[in-house]
């Protein structure tokens, strides 16, 4: 299967310290191919916006990535510099039994760090992501942006140098979700990290990511691949910028070419 | 305050009210029809005889209560441990969850002689009555819960390489917690039923015996009042039961934080 329409991105050779690259990767569930035959280089540094209509496979892309589930055909190779990874679900996924501390301390509770070290840790992400307060507080009593904030803090608590993350803020409102796209945007910014962030709205994509891929809505194929040419940071004023709509627009209409057609 | 009296009498007024007007009917409705006292005793009757045997009956109810509470430790100890070995793979699901079966199907009246040759008459037998019958909807229901994890909760214990043994007791255990605390009250109405039943059979009548040893001596003396009068301490007992293990459960669930929705 050729991967039809792909657009190469300006300024992006796999060759430049690839973070991660994905070759002839394919996977199918009881005979039915959701991932086909896929090519993908992800640089180091690189915030990939994965695009797609639900079932098109960007969530086994990322379940493929993050290990948690193994190709049938094809590599898929992690840079010596992509050691830790971290996920955040659509769900905050938060344990209920445990205070905010205590869900964003976890990761670094299962790595054996000690709870002298972990604590401070936790508390000092906590401040990033703005809930310092709510640290004694359990999850029950949070608001679903609060929660989706504890998660994010939970994913870089143990400073990963791959964060991926499946849908996060899609249940989430309007508002909350565009002020959780420029938290994430900042905390990028301010920690070198690879990001894949799935999603499934356009606007979104376009502005947090450098580089959006959407993916064909059966089969997994790549179907479109192209960089975001807007300056950072990216702020309220951008969404309304002139660039910004006109890079939706073509990719919307991008999207529905390659969705229309069988 | 208003309203929470209203929601007191909300509450209460509706039981309460059923209660005066089906046991006026049927304390009227013995007296004109001529049925025998010793086939069926008026309210009154078995009222007065609550008051007669008072003393008596509070004796054996405690005596049925502290085997069905050790019979229902036992379940829970063991129905727990048991929940969390067969959850370990699914092998052992197969291989022995028939076996965990087996005590939910099995007449506890058929074995409860059985359990008398095993273990002696007296408290051990009870117990093991009590056990047997309430073990095994703590099994049931601690198994689901530490099968129905949050997968996304499992995906992240797997992403950060949490030994199955840690996933065990950070994960599996606590978010069964809610699941198991619904077998135990399922469990603790089963467990008075099966010390009565195996007092049927096991008592020796040391300190009074307990509530099934005061029915089936009371039957013997054809005390149909008195039989009545058992009968209700043991319904009685039975719903204090529930009402521990239920002010219990939530009060665990707060600490831990969790909604009884959640269930």
């Amino acid at each position: 299967m050729s991967t039809a329409r792909r657009i190469r991105p300006s300024g992006s050779s796999p060759e430049a310290g690839a973070g991660l690259r994905l070759s002839g990767v394919h996977r199918e569930f009881s005979g039915r191919a959701v991932i086909e035959d896929l090519d993908l280089d992800i640089r180091r540094g690189e915030f990939l916006a994965l695009l797609g209509p639900s079932g098109c496979g960007k969530s086994t892309l990322l379940r493929l990535i993050a290990g948690l589930d193994r190709p049938d055909a094809g590599r898929l190779s992690l840079g010596d510099d992509i050691r830790r990874l971290a996920y955040v679900f659509q769900d905050a996924s938060l344990m209920p039994w445990r205070t905010v501390l205590g869900n964003v301390a976890l990761p670094l509770e299962l790595a054996g760090t000690p709870r002298a070290e972990r604590d401070p840790a936790a508390r000092r992400w906590l401040e990033n992501v703005g809930l310092a307060e709510a640290a004694e507080r359990y999850p029950n009593e949070l608001s679903g942006g609060m929660k989706m904030r504890v998660s994010l803090a939970r994913a870089l608590v143990n400073q990963p140098t791959l964060l991926l993350l499946d849908e996060p803020f899609a249940a989430l409102d309007e508002f909350t979700r565009q002020h959780l796209d420029e938290l994430l945007q900042s905390l990028w910014q301010v920690h070198a990290m690879t990001v894949i962030f799935v999603t499934h709205s356009l606007m979104e994509a376009v502005f947090l990511a450098d580089r959006v891929v959407m993916l064909a809505a059966r089969g997994g194929r790549l179907l479109a691949d192209r960089t975001v040419e807007l300056g950072r940071p990216r702020t309220r004023a951008t969404r309304t910028s002139v660039e910004f709509n006109r890079t939706v627009e073509l990719l919307s209409a991008m999207l529905h070419e390659g969705w229309d057609s069988p | 305050m208003k309203s929470t009296v209203n929601t007191l009498l909300q509450a209460w007024l509706p039981p309460l009210i059923s209660l005066i007007v089906l046991t006026t009917a049927l304390e009227i409705l013995l007296r004109i029809s001529a049925v025998p006292p010793y086939l069926l005793p008026s309210p009154s009757a078995v009222m007065s005889a609550l008051h007669q045997y008072g003393t008596e009956l509070l004796g054996a109810t405690l005596q049925t209560a502290i085997a069905a509470t050790a019979g229902l430790l036992a379940s829970a100890a063991l129905g727990g441990l048991g929940a969390i070995l067969l959850s370990l793979h699914p092998w052992i699901r197969r291989a022995f969850y028939p076996y965990a079966i087996f005590f939910q199907t099995v007449p506890i009246v058929a074995i409860a002689p059985m359990l008398v040759i095993w273990f002696g008459y007296g408290l051990k037998a009870i117990i093991a009555s009590a056990f047997i019958v309430s073990v095994f909807p703590i099994i049931a229901n601690t198994l689901t819960g530490l099968l129905s994890t949050d997968p996304a909760l499992r995906d992240l214990f797997l992403i950060y390489r949490a030994t199955p043994l840690t996933t065990l007791f950070k994960l599996r255990i606590p978010s069964a917690l809610p699941h198991f605390l619904t077998g135990l009250r399922i469990a603790s109405g089963l467990a008075v039923i099966g010390a009565i039943v195996g007092e049927f059979v096991a008592d020796t009548f040391q300190n009074g015996g307990g509530i099934g040893t005061a029915v089936e001596i009371a039957i013997k003396e054809q005390k149909t009042d008195k039989v009545f009068a058992a009968v209700l301490m043991a319904s009685l007992l039975g719903l204090a039961f529930f009402a521990v293990v239920n002010g219990l459960s939530q009060v665990a669930m707060r600490r831990w934080r969790i909604a009884e929705t959640r269930e």
